[in-house]
């Protein structure tokens, strides 16, 4: 199954390679893995999106925590969240495309941030599945590029994750 | 910034710093081996006089020494090595005595700040390099941090789950001038080891143990580390239950007490194995379930048992084997609390259910699988020379070994009484590490009697320490298992490779007996069973001498009991199956 594992660390050199490090060394998976200072500078704060039976989960939450630069692990699976990647995709825009692609941007909410002769960049923000759904509405042919961030992940309400 | 390269009132070099960082946590010996971005560092060393510095002669038996120190004695070890090859030469200790949780600080020199990532000459990326296998490692980048990152270090690799931490120091750092500040302790907010167990879940334990019809006590290298041997003979004399120990936990119980059942797993007795495989109830502690203990886990999990599991480190708890009662928490706590509450407890064990479990045990006990064939005259039994070995040393010894056959023999055949004396590579199993094990031991116990036990191709590993051992007169006992194979490799490619023996000789053998004599010391060839006994006590009599004794032993022999690999632990081959060889074909077929 699917995880979104959020972790406080300190911000060091060199902790983003320890996570990394602890992933291929174990052979879990890693989807996807976002890191950035949060607002007290000393600690950066990680979302990894992995996957894998409940042991193998458990075991990862183990192996992190073991960390020594990591202050905090929280499986946001374990209650509700909030789930939100970001997604920039640059799509054909021509002659009746124009039009389309304008639609479908419009239909999952997304915004249109560069429009150039031939194309358009589509901005989208959304949980991982909605940025798969809009991929998927679209025609192979029409997508010039993509880029995503990755996930980030919050708990709802009063799960909050801070030292 | 201010100006750290004019050194002013107050202050001292960073290597100055480094040395008094040492002598703040008390180290007594520093094993390691000079260089260029060590320089600074070596020329304080020259000017201080707390610790004493030894000179190995390749930086990675720096580590297995300072490795074999801290088994020995339970304090931190230090080793320290210069940049690029004196730092990668130390790579193969370091990852040993993190498989083995050794606590351990390594101090690495590195080039000069400025030339990091410029491809300096010996420059390697250090903390990259040792990220898997240390528990911690650190880049220091200012001089005014040595102290604090030394200091964590060293408290990093002695809590919670021990470890080696590397911290890996640019040469110029240790030139500058900073004030000499040591803290009295750390806090890290991202490092708090647990000490104490859940109580409710000791509780729980204890009750489950009282209730329990086949009881057994499995406990490995954490109860060693833990220094948890007391607590663990007083829980298991209270409740009459059998012990087991791994590889690691070997003289965690005194091996000759009646409740002791031998080592378990891949080469454990048949009482140790079927009892653990039998059980309703385990109590395992400091150990780790690990493939070379249950064998099969699927087939180990077979049969319906409730676990109870004491580890310091939360992810060695339900990581192969899952179980029904974790404690996490520091053994010797845990089990100290364990026993408070069985004192005050008025149930007891269940003394009928006991009763026909040990005569079940015993049972198993008669097929006396470590008997062995030693009536030849004229071929030694490696099994022998250990026996031997443990009757004139009074079972008292430390003794080192290296990894094949010969360590399996050591291990079954040496009776340790006491936690600490049996020092060896059980997780990474490195060929290389007998003799660095033996000097640390000898360095920490000058009087203690200690044996390396030791193969032809593992002593080749490390041969160049023979002269680490002359400078500081260290008189080890190496006693050398001579089967001219790299016997394990051998014995596997008799067992599943049908007979192939590809690369597993040894030939071209230095004569030992010259060799020992060429660095001073004294060497003895022991080629007939009858001469075993008496060149030992020799031996053993030259109190200030190091002694090579190459005892030339049976060629063919193999290391039985054995669970062949992805077998179940009670699908044991038996040494005394006559067939013991096609037994093993049938299990491969
Ligand atoms: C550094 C290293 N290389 C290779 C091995 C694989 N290995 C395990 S046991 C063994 C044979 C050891 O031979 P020897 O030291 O003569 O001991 P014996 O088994 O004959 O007693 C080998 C090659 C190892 N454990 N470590
Ligand atoms: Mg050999």
């Amino acid at each position: 199954m699917k995880h979104i594992i959020s972790l406080l660390m300190e911000n060091e050199a060199g902790a983003l390679s320890r996570v990394a490090g602890l992933f291929s060394a174990r052979a879990y998976n890693i989807e996807s893995l976002t890191v950035a200072p949060t607002e007290d500078a000393t600690l950066s704060r990680m979302t990894i999106v992995t996957s894998g039976s409940d042991e193998v989960i458990e075991q990862i939450i183990k192996q992190l925590n073991k960390l020594v630069d990591v202050v905090k692990v929280l499986d946001l699976n374990d209650g509700r969240y909030i789930e939100r990647e970001l997604m920039l995709v640059k799509v054909k825009a021509t002659g009746a495309l124009r039009e389309e692609m304008k639609r479908i941007s419009d239909i999952f909410r997304g915004r249109i941030i560069d429009v150039a002769d031939g194309s358009y960049t589509i901005e989208l923000t959304g949980s991982g599945s909605k940025l798969d759904a809009f991929l998927e509405a679209l025609d192979k042919t029409v997508i010039l590029e993509t880029v995503r961030t990755g996930a980030s992940g919050i708990g709802r309400g009063d799960r909050i994750l801070k030292v | 910034m201010d100006d750290s390269n004019q050194q002013k009132v107050g202050q001292i070099s960073g290597a100055e710093i480094i040395m008094r960082c040492l002598q703040e946590e008390n180290v007594k010996f520093v094993f390691g081996y000079p260089g260029g971005a060590v320089l600074h560092i070596y020329d304080a060393l020259f000017k201080q006089k707390h610790f004493k510095h030894i000179l190995v002669r390749h930086e990675q038996a720096a580590v297995h020494a300072a490795d074999a120190f801290s088994r020995a004695t339970g304090e931190v070890g230090v080793a320290l090595v210069t940049s690029g090859p004196g730092a990668t030469n130390a790579v193969t200790g370091i990852a040993t005595a993190y498989m083995d949780s050794i606590p351990m600080v390594v101090i690495s020199g590195q080039v000069p700040t400025a030339a990091i990532g410029m491809d300096a000459f010996q420059e390697v990326d250090m903390v990259g390099v040792t990220r898997p296998c240390v528990k911690h490692n650190f880049l220091i980048k200012d001089v005014h941090d040595i102290a604090i990152t030394l200091k964590k270090a060293f408290y990093i690799a002695a809590s919670g789950r021990p470890g080696p931490v590397v911290v890996d120091i640019p040469k110029d750092i240790t030139a500058e001038f900073a004030e000499f500040d040591y803290p009295k302790s750390v806090e890290m907010r991202s490092y708090t080891p647990v000490t104490k167990g859940h109580s409710g879940q000791i509780k729980k334990a204890v009750k489950i143990l009282l209730e329990a019809k086949r009881p057994m006590i499995y406990t490995g290298g954490g109860l060693v580390l833990g220094d948890a041997s007391n607590e663990l003979v007083k829980l298991a004399r209270t409740l009459d239950y059998p012990v087991t120990n791994t590889l690691m936990g070997l003289g965690g119980y005194p091996a000759t007490d009646k409740q002791y059942v031998g080592m378990l797993g891949m080469h454990g007795t048949y009482e140790a194995n079927n009892a653990m495989q039998d059980c309703d109830v385990l109590l395992a502690v400091g150990a780790r379930f690990d493939d070379r203990v249950v064998g099969n886990p699927d087939h180990f999990l077979s049969v319906p048992r409730t676990i109870i599991h004491i580890d310091v480190d939360p992810s060695s708890i339900s990581k192969r084997v899952k179980v029904d009662v974790p404690i996490v928490g520091h053994v010797q706590s845990v089990l100290g609390e364990m026993n408070e509450l069985l004192a005050a407890e008025t149930k007891k064990p269940d003394a009928s259910a006991l009763k026909s479990w040990w005569a079940k045990i015993d049972g198993w006990r008669a097929k006396n699988t470590s008997s062995y064939d030693g009536s030849s005259s004229s071929i030694i039994k490696p099994q022998y020379v250990i026996e031997k070995l443990c009757e004139v040393t009074k079972g008292d010894a430390f003794v080192t070994s290296d990894v094949g056959q010969h360590q399996m023999w050591a291990a079954q055949y040496y009776k340790f009484d006491k936690p600490r004396r049996w020092i060896n590579s059980g997780g990474l199993g490195t060929m290389g590490v007998g003799l660095p094990y033996a000097m640390g031991c000898q360095l920490a116990y000058p009087d203690a009697q200690v044996a390396c036990v030791t193969g032809e191709g593992s002593i080749q590993m490390n041969i160049q320490e023979l002269s680490t051992c002359k400078q500081f007169h260290l008189p080890i006992k190496v006693i050398l298992l001579n089967n001219r194979y790299l016997g394990m490799v051998r014995q596997w490619q008799e067992f599943f490779y049908e007979n192939r023996y590809s690369e597993s000789y040894m030939d071209s053998l230095p004569d030992f007996v010259k060799l020992a004599e060429s660095y001073g010391h004294v060497g003895m060839n022991i080629e007939k069973p009858g001469d075993v006994e008496g060149a030992l006590q020799d031996a053993f009599a030259m109190k200030d001498k190091f002694v090579f004794m190459n005892f030339m032993t049976d060629q063919k022999e193999n290391v039985f009991p054995m669970v062949p690999n992805g077998k179940g632990l009670s699908e044991m081959i038996l040494g005394s199956d006559p067939n013991a060889n096609d037994a093993v074909d049938e299990m491969e077929g």
